[in-house]
């Protein structure tokens, strides 16, 4: 079955409109399982010359890009022939068992889909790659990428052009990657519990907001913008803050004794969050500055952590104790058509939309005692769900990265609560964060 | 004009006087002056004498007084200085001066004068002895965290139960006492312990806190006085994860605060 969707370029784009309508069954939740995904081979680049001084960091770079974007099942080294093309013109049906037969790659135990190749040569001073990418299952066709990119003649000018190809890999399937997304977290490695940022990949940690209270459970609006956060002064209030320039902008907080959880509508025009009326945590909603207050729900329990529909910004997922233990629920942007997604089993809370506003990632203790929480999946639609941590202490707090195919999340599998990354499918596990103890990371563009 | 006229005045005046001297009378040489008879050279008077000039005390706290004491012999009369004035040439009088003081006596008599002088001191008053120590007053903090207990909750849940009802009625009562005594606010902190999801605690312990305060009203805790916090379970006060150390931490906490 699998096979026959992905013989040629185009027929993926049709394997991507294959799985969105499968999504209805319970394994096909995500939008992107590991097992639909294209197999790509990657063996490794030679240099020529001085060029292959850095061929060990272009390698672990080209990988490393296209194993993290997720879009790609990864071909095992231990599975390539002994010998790869480095030039289109290697290839010889006849040299069949060897590598160089287009076939050696697209049949068994390879079977990929896609053949990246290449070498690296210094010309001029500067490091030249010769990179092809291969479609190995359109023999009469295969070249999809062939091109040269050009660096400095370093590791700085590998890096860039393993890079550079990467890119252009990712962008057949329409990737864009993750650079120049952020992370928000809290950290209390100075001290007291504060607001910090990072890159996506765990470098640049600094903190954003130095307050002397304790701050905690940010937000980011969907353009990046603004970062909302609770405060505790010492009753928790919310504050708002402008990314770029680190200023506060104003917020008015309704009086009560409890103003939380801040999360903004995918247009950012709207605002939602936790307040205390009538003695109970309530959902409410207002404007980015916390005029025109409207409270959403009215129930004798604790409601908390509201999120708009980031796609449809018509309902609003959140986390209620109405019916006994925490569960997650969805309602209509006006308080209206309440429903209960999780089935009532254990705890859930975190919900988190993902862009495409059909799943959700949020964190339950299904299967565990009180306060095991784990990672899941759920299709809000179906309420199909998957699990993609498995018990390894606490897992909380999944947010989904601006490509849809990552998650960030809190874990104490190690110990210490850390910041961690993952594909969307539970593989691919990165720990961002080692001093203090870090959580609540939300991921920002 | 008026030059003229002043000039003709000088004039006549001159010619007057010198007319005058031409017509005074020629009168004879007076006669020589007598032998100055013998007389007994009479003693000269004796010089004023100071016998004593004193001052007691000699040193005294400002606001006391002293008393200057003098005698002298063939004084006529006596002054001392420092606004007293003339005095009799023995005598005695208070003084009261507020800074350290040089008084000087003069006699004065028709053999001369003395003087002399004698200082008192004036001292700073010594402060006064501190009062007896206040019987001490306890603040609010102090009152509280000695008489207010906490109160504990079932997980999850945010009900008074039985021990906590109890634990909340003696509270009531020594709160009223205690609002009364002293001014300030008590706050009412809500904690949960780690289990559940840090957002839903945050609500759970505003729950707490919510219970308890509105718990303590009803029996007759003023409500103005009385303040709920959330900590939700960012603030534990047992870090273990067991059952004993759980339940410890789902409680109503209460703080005095001026």
């Amino acid at each position: 079955m699998k096979k026959i969707f992905l013989l040629s370029t185009l027929s993926l784009a049709a394997a991507l409109l294959v799985f969105s309508q499968q999504e209805r069954s319970v394994d096909m939740v995500i939008p992107l399982k590991l097992g639909e995904r294209p197999a790509i081979a990657i063996p490794d680049f030679r240099g020529s010359g001085d060029a292959q001084k850095h061929m060990v960091l272009f390698n672990n770079t080209l990988q490393s890009e296209i194993e993290n974007a997720g879009v790609f099942k990864m071909v095992s080294k231990s599975m390539m022939p002994r010998s790869n093309p480095q030039v289109p013109q290697d290839f010889k049906e006849s040299a069949r068992g060897t590598g160089m037969a287009l076939s050696d790659w697209a049949s068994a135990p390879v079977d990929a889909n896609y053949l990246a190749f290449g070498y690296t040569g210094i010309q001029n001073n500067q490091l030249v790659l010769f990179a092809w990418l291969y479609n190995v299952k359109q023999p009469a066709n295969p070249q999809v990428i062939g091109k040269l990119y050009f660096g400095t003649s370093d590791d700085k000018g590998a890096q860039q052009v393993a890079r550079e190809f990467a890119a252009d890999i990712l962008k057949l399937l329409g990737i864009e990657g993750l650079a120049g997304s952020k992370i928000y977290f809290v950290s209390n490695r100075s001290g007291e519990k504060q607001i910090w940022v990072m890159d996506h990949d765990g470098s640049n940690q600094h903190v954003f907001a130095p307050y002397k209270q304790l701050c905690t459970m940010p937000s980011v609006s969907p353009d990046g913008s603004k970062l909302a956060f609770t405060m505790f002064s010492p009753a928790p209030i919310i504050m708002m803050h402008a990314t770029e320039s680190g200023r506060k902008l104003p917020f008015f907080n309704p009086r009560g004794s409890m103003n939380a959880q801040l999360t903004f509508s995918g247009d950012g025009s709207k605002v939602v969050f936790a307040s205390q009326v009538g003695g109970f945590a309530q959902i409410h909603v207002a404007n980015p500055d916390g005029s025109a207050l409207q409270r959403l729900s009215n129930t004798r329990a604790v409601e908390v952590e509201p999120k708009i529909n980031p796609k449809t910004g018509a309902d609003i997922v959140f986390v209620s104790g109405r019916g006994g233990p925490q569960q997650i629920y969805k309602m209509n942007i006006d308080g209206a058509d309440v429903q209960r997604l999780t089935p009532g089993e254990g705890q859930a809370s975190n919900p988190a939309w993902h862009p495409n506003g059909k799943h959700i990632a949020f964190s339950w203790t299904r299967g565990f005692e009180p306060g095991n929480f784990n990672v899941f999946v759920m299709d809000v639609t179906t309420r199909d769900y998957v699990q993609l941590t498995h018990g390894r202490g606490r897992n909380e707090n999944p947010t989904w990265a601006p490509d849809g195919r990552h998650i960030v999340f809190a874990s104490n599998r190690g110990g210490q609560m850390q910041i961690y990354t993952m594909l969307a499918d539970g593989t691919n596990v990165r720990q961002l964060t080692n001093s203090g103890r870090n959580e609540m990371p939300v991921w920002s563009k | 004009m008026k030059k003229k006229r002043q000039i003709g005045a000088v004039l006549l005046t001159l010619s007057l006087v010198m007319f005058a001297e031409g017509c005074r009378k020629k009168v004879p040489a007076p006669p020589p002056p007598p032998k100055p008879a013998v007389v007994k050279e009479t003693p000269p008077p004796p010089k004023p004498v100071i016998a004593s000039f004193t001052v007691d005390p000699s040193s005294i706290e400002r606001g006391q007084s002293a008393t200057l004491r003098w005698s002298s012999q063939n004084a006529s009369s006596a002054t001392i200085d420092n606004g007293i004035g003339s005095v009799q040439p023995n005598g005695s009088r208070q003084v009261s001066p507020s800074s350290t003081t040089t008084y000087r006596l003069t006699v004065t008599g028709e053999g001369g004068e003395a003087s002399q002088t004698v200082t008192l001191r004036v001292t700073e008053p010594a402060p006064p002895p501190p009062p007896p120590p206040p019987a001490p007053k306890k603040s609010i903090t102090s009152l509280v965290e000695e008489m207010i207990k906490d109160a504990y909750f079932d997980y999850d849940k945010s009900d008074i139960r039985e021990d906590a009802r109890n634990q909340l009625q003696q509270n009531a009562d020594a709160l009223k006492n205690i609002l009364q005594q002293v001014s300030g606010t008590v706050v009412i902190e809500g904690h949960c312990d780690e289990r559940g999801s840090a957002e839903y605690n945050l609500g759970l312990g505003d729950r707490r806190s919510t219970a308890a305060r509105d718990f303590l009203v009803q029996l007759g805790v003023p409500a103005d006085r009385l303040r709920v916090v959330s900590y939700g379970k960012e603030r534990p006060q047992c870090t273990e994860s067991n059952e004993s150390c759980w339940q410890k931490n789902r409680r109503a906490h209460f703080v005095g605060v001026e």
